[in-house]
């Protein structure tokens, strides 16, 4: 069991998105993470999912996404070389003095921006692969993340290769 | 200048279709005012469900797309079982609804459902149409998915102002142009050459057909290729007919009801050439223990089948038909695996299907009977439970699309209805539907269609004031306690009378023959109240999750 981030380039069409999920749902497939938006080509979109199960599983659920007529095309990125990324908007308490300091130092290190400055609170924005997403997490939990917001991952081949070239 | 209803209409007709199955209601009034004009036929079902079942029913005797009928909201929604029974069996069918007006969709107007999101699940694929200009190349495109590949249903739901709605210019396309909808029809040659080098090394092989020979209408093909290899085949439910009953190479159905030679050869075979089937759990039992010496070679359509329940040697995505075509042009003549095929003779020989021969009223004997006088050359439809499998078991098919049942969905009340679609199908053939007390009270309305239309569909019941299966599995697996599955009895006569229609009541071994005759001579619709044997079973049984080589009511192996 390990996660498999599938690439599905789909029409652009009423309930289409409904149709992929509905289909993880009633086959009782648990989608980690779900991430839309359109892409290069007009009247088309691309969805990014991540899909956690084994190979065999996997392998079903690509075919059986195949299915949908407006599907176009599925690929499974796991086993290429790709750039993965998120991004995170945290919501942090930081009351003015040392905490604040504090938090703008992890945010540095991180190279998370900050994008907002409350009286009590500051905004991190943050992209990058989901653990180093997690480990900022983790750390800005000491001074109390009241939310917490992240897009779901997309991911994108390395080199020239696109997901139209791959088999 | 036409209306979205009118181009509905003509592009039906351009489609090829002759009949539409339905029941109106106030959003299709514009299409069912367009039929009033046209010279498609249309048949004015009791229940939508029907309506859907007998489009079902249809496409399945005739193998073109059915097509059913219904308003909005209760209507489109009474569909939804018939297009779960189609999308399980992979029918072919075109399912339009009725919608509100674009202008109050998502407000929860008068008769309103989201008839696309309930069918997501259980359609091939489906449309909500929001503009009168698309009509014509949806019905294309609609048509074209349920038909092709893996056949399927679609549904089209046409809010009231795409049917009002008015076209300057209206072009009917004579092509499709889907990027995501590619299926594969021809096999990879080199896969082939593999599995024909597989079979030739194989010493004990057997052929596991299924529904999609039927629908690729590979029937003849298949029977070459067993006669070519002398390579018994097994069917499933929904692959009988694809070889003649009495073949000496057919070893019947398999898996939970199936015979015991089927069975016995599955599990000692060391290739299984399997054809249009999807290794469903009422087949495989165990699915570890299914075929658990054999090397695999599975021909799908649908390469999601392959493999999904249990791991496959080679595969093959492509047409049944194609394939086997293909394979027939590179085999040669293999002579008969003379030990296998002994073995199997003895099987066939020591482990038949049995009754009980006492005199009482059993339904075997009145499968039999029937059998014996239709001589294959007619439709058999059934409802779902013991009625199902007695029929499977005892009538000696001749031809494919001429065994009509709910398989993947198991729907009681399919049967009737479904047997009205396969005789306008097929009107040159008697249509028999074999029914249970039970189901037949599912769909029991259908007798007006019948009634009003002459439709000479025979029912013949199998009452045995239970519902019967369940009762079996109570009686063998729940300690006979009896929960809720007795029906008091019913004159289904008086209930045919009060329609309009003529009945008997059978009671006697001795009456059923006549029964059957008076049946078949009544030119018009007729039913058979058979009163059996109450606590009759099916066997052989396979219990669920055992091993099909592990049957109750059989013999063991020898
Ligand atoms: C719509 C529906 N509801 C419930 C079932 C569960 N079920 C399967 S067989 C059966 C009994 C059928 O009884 P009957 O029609 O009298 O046929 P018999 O088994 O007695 O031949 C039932 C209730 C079903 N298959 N379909």
């Amino acid at each position: 069991m390990k996660p498999h981030t599938l690439a599905v380039f789909v029409e652009n069409k009423a309930g289409v998105l409904s149709r992929v999920t509905g289909l993880f749902s009633r086959r009782g497939f648990n989608i980690e993470s779900l991430a839309v938006g359109t892409c290069e080509e007009p009247g088309t979109s691309r969805i990014t999912i991540v899909v956690i199960g084994d190979d065999e599983k996997v392998e079903q659920v690509m075919k059986q996404l195949n299915k949908l007529i407006d599907v176009i095309k599925v690929t499974d990125l796991t086993e290429n070389e790709r750039v993965e990324r998120e991004l995170a908007l945290i919501k942090v308490n930081a009351e003015p003095g040392a905490g604040r300091a504090e938090i703008m130092q992890i945010a540095q290190i991180f190279r998370a921006q900050i994008v907002d400055v409350g009286a009590k609170s500051l905004i991190l924005q943050v992209t990058g692969d989901t653990g180093k997403i997690d480990a900022l997490e983790k750390l800005l939990r000491q001074f109390g993340v009241k939310e917490l917001v992240r897009t779901g991952r997309i991911g994108i081949l390395r080199g020239s290769k696109t997901i139209a070239s791959t088999k | 200048m036409k209306t979205g209803a009118k181009i509905l209409v003509e592009s039906l007709q351009r489609e090829g279709v002759d009949i539409l199955f339905g029941y109106p209601g106030g959003v299709v009034l514009p299409i069912y005012d367009e039929l009033y004009n046209s010279t498609l036929k249309h048949l004015l079902m009791r229940h939508e469900q029907a309506a859907a079942h007998a489009a079902d029913g249809y496409a399945r005797a005739s193998g073109k797309v059915g097509v059913c009928l219904a308003t909005s909201g209760p209507g489109a929604c009474n569909l939804v079982t018939g297009i779960a029974t189609a999308y399980m069996d992979s029918v072919p069918v075109v399912a339009i609804t009725g919608q509100v007006p674009t202008s109050l969709l998502g407000n929860d107007a008068f008769q309103e459902s989201d008839i696309t999101g309930i069918t997501m699940p259980v359609t091939k694929h489906n449309y909500l149409l929001k503009d009168c200009r698309d009509v014509a190349r949806v019905v294309k495109e609609a048509f074209f998915i349920a038909g092709t590949g893996r056949p399927g249903p679609v549904l089209i739901d046409i809010p009231k102002d795409v049917s009002t709605g008015i076209v300057e210019k209206v072009e009917y396309p004579e092509t499709v142009n889907l990027r995501g909808y590619n299926p594969t029809y021809k096999g990879h040659k080199r896969q082939i050459d593999k599995a024909i080098e597989m079979i030739a090394a194989a010493e004990r092989p057997v052929i596991y057909a299924g529904g999609g020979v039927i629908s690729s209408n590979a029937s003849a093909e298949l029977l070459g290729l067993a006669n070519v290899l002398t390579i018994p085949v097994t069917t499933t439910l929904m692959g009988i007919g694809c070889i003649p009953g009495d073949h000496p190479l057919n070893l019947g159905m398999l898996g939970m009801h199936g015979t015991e030679y089927a069975n016995f050869a599955i599990t000692e075979s060391d290739l299984l050439l399997a054809i249009g089937v999807r290794f469903d759990d009422r087949v495989t039992g165990k699915a570890e223990k299914f075929a658990p010496n054999a090397k695999i070679i599975h021909i799908d359509i649908d390469p999601a089948e392959i493999g999904k329940n249990k791991r496959v040697d080679v595969p093959i995505v492509g047409d049944t038909k194609s394939v086997i075509k293909d394979m027939l042009a590179s085999i040669k003549k293999t002579g008969a695996k003379d030990s296998w095929i002994k073995r199997i003779k003895h099987w066939k020989q020591h482990h038949p299907l049995k009754y009980k021969k006492d005199g009482r009223l059993r339904p075997q004997f009145i499968i039999q009977q029937m059998s014996e006088l239709l001589k294959g050359d007619a439709i058999i439809v059934s409802e779902v439970g013991q009625n199902q499998m007695w029929t499977a078991q005892w009538y000696n098919f001749k031809n494919p699309r001429t065994w009509i049942t709910s398989g993947g969905l198991g729907t009681m009340g399919y049967g009737f209805p479904a047997a009205i679609g396969a005789h306008f199908a097929r009107p040159d053939l008697p249509v028999f539907d074999v029914a249970g007390d039970g189901s037949i009270q599912m769909n029991i309305q259908e007798m007006g269609t019948v009634a009003a239309n002459n439709i000479p569909v025979k029912i013949a019941i199998l009452n045995n004031m239970y519902l019967g299966m369940v009762r079996q599995w109570q009686e063998l697996f729940y300690d006979r306690r009896y929960s809720f599955t007795e029906l008091p009895p019913v004159e289904f006569v008086k209930i045919a009378n009060a329609y309009g229609i003529e009945g008997i009541k059978v009671e006697s071994c001795d009456d059923v023959l006549p029964a059957l005759r008076a049946a078949l001579d009544c030119n018009g619709p007729f039913v058979m109240d058979f009163r059996i044997e109450r606590e009759e079973n099916v066997f052989p049984m396979v219990p669920a999750g055992a091993a099909i080589n592990e049957m109750i009511g059989g013999h063991e192996p020898t």
